[in-house]
């Protein structure tokens, strides 16, 4: 981990490496981490990495990211890695890779979709493709590009 | 196919699409679903597939229970779908579902302990108008491979264009010519997937002379952001005597019907007008469609 000369080791926690370059901030607002409940947290951006040219680092302490929490991570950056850290040392390393399929997550763009219309009708996306990321509405066949994916997420 | 829904025209091969063909030219069996019940969910009013589908399982002896519009269900009374679906498939042996939502079909299917047949889902698909296509040309030519087909009219939001498309590239089309002005261009989701040979081009002067099928849909109004906008393409794809007369000898032309006016009636007289002879031949096509899916003996 290039970016563990700047911040100390956490204890116990979550360590996200591996992240595309600039899109630290991005994924701490999907997973909800404003920066006021408390955990301590650091985020390093634009470090160098052997396998990236540059990256971001997350370092969470106090929090394991929970399944849902990965999976929007993978969506959106599918290179990332997790680490589970307690007491210091790696528990676990995981590679993450976007789920086949995404259920009530994300909302159809095509107002005319079934899933847009009927309450029992849930939301349900195919990947196409990793990168650059492409859904298809598993209904009406409605594309959904990362961009769109992000906006949604971020509730804009 | 037996005991299968079909939601989507790519979801058969075209061994299958043949085997229908063959199946509905020379259809004998006498009264094969005696005792089975179709069940006509039509949530959207449709008068030639409603028909045809009634008539069908009629001919092969089914009775045939179910509604044509919303306002005579209890989805007037704010029942949702998932509830009609469950109710009727209880009391169906197999349902044909029209809707006005995008993916309605899939998503009865997904519910129904029977068999869904997609009879039209919003703007998405039409996968038994493709079949009464295809048989159709299947009859007049013997066969789908190596002729020129030009699509014409919105083929944007078209669902009889989307399931034709995908029809056709189970076979080997010579070349597909889809012609419609700029803003009504076929969906990228559906032209991606496709394998066949096809050409967008905006007249259909330039390409008539080599067509062997051309297959008219409606330039709708209402896809349009102003009546001006409409009026500047609306009569570059009217097809009239003078569009047709260009076409080769032999060559047909085909509407899913219903038309308003985008073939002029006097075309209706030219041996090319194939448009009502394709819309008689839906009875037999989905006759053998009901018949293969329902097991008839």
């Amino acid at each position: 981990m290039e970016g563990e000369l700047i911040v100390r080791k956490i204890k116990d926690g979550t360590v996200i490496d591996h992240i595309p370059q600039g899109k630290a901030l991005l994924l701490l607002r999907l997973i909800g981490i404003t920066g006021a409940e408390g955990y301590r947290l650091a985020v390093v951006s634009n470090v160098e990495s052997r396998k990236m040219g540059k990256k971001d680092i997350i370092k969470v302490e106090g929090k394991e990211l929970m399944g849902y929490e990965v999976e929007l991570i993978a969506l959106v950056a599918p290179t990332v890695t997790i680490n589970i850290v307690r007491n210091y040392e790696v528990i676990e390393k995981r590679k993450i890779s976007p789920p086949r399929i995404v259920r009530r997550l994300l909302k159809c763009p095509n107002n005319s979709c079934i899933t847009n219309n009927d309450p029992e009708a849930t939301s349900e996306f195919q990947l196409i493709n990793q990168t650059p990321l492409l859904l298809s509405c598993s209904f009406c066949e409605t594309m959904l590009n990362g961009e769109q994916v992000v906006k949604q997420l971020l509730g804009e | 196919m037996v005991g299968r829904s079909l939601i989507s025209a790519s979801e058969l091969g075209r061994d299958q699409y043949e085997y229908l063909f063959r199946e509905a030219s020379k259809f004998n069996k006498s009264r094969p679903l005696l005792g089975k019940i179709v069940g006509l969910a039509f949530f959207e009013p449709s008068t030639r597939t409603y028909l045809s589908f009634e008539t069908a399982a009629k001919r092969l002896g089914a009775s045939v229970i179910g509604f044509q519009s919303e306002a005579s269900t209890s989805v007037a009374k704010g029942e949702n779908l998932g509830d009609t679906v469950r109710m009727l498939s209880s009391y169906a042996d197999l349902i044909v579902m029209r809707h006005k939502f995008d993916g309605a079909a899939k998503f009865a299917s997904s519910l129904a302990t029977v068999p869904v047949i997609n009879a039209g889902d919003g703007k998405h698909e039409h996968p038994t108008q493709a079949l009464v296509d295809l048989y159709s040309i299947w009859k007049k030519f013997g066969g789908i491979d190596g002729l020129v087909y030009g699509l014409l009219g919105d083929l944007k939001y078209s669902r009889t264009i989307n399931s034709l498309l995908r029809a056709l590239d189970k076979f080997q089309p010579k070349k597909v010519y889809l012609i419609s002005p700029p803003q009504l261009r076929t969906r990228q989701e559906i032209l991606e997937k496709l394998k066949l040979p096809y050409e967008e081009v905006s007249k259909v002067d330039e390409v008539v002379g080599e067509l062997d099928v051309m297959y008219v849909t409606r330039i709708q109004r209402e896809r349009f952001p102003d009546e001006f906008e409409y009026m500047k393409v609306r009569d570059s794809y009217r097809v009239d005597q003078r569009v047709v007369q260009s076409m080769k000898e032999g060559s047909v032309v085909m509407h899913p019907l219903p038309r308003v006016n985008e073939i002029d009636r006097r075309v209706d007289g030219d041996p090319r007008a194939y448009y009502f002879k394709q819309a008689s031949l839906a009875v037999e096509i989905r006759m053998a469609l009901l018949d293969w899916i329902l097991g008839g003996q």
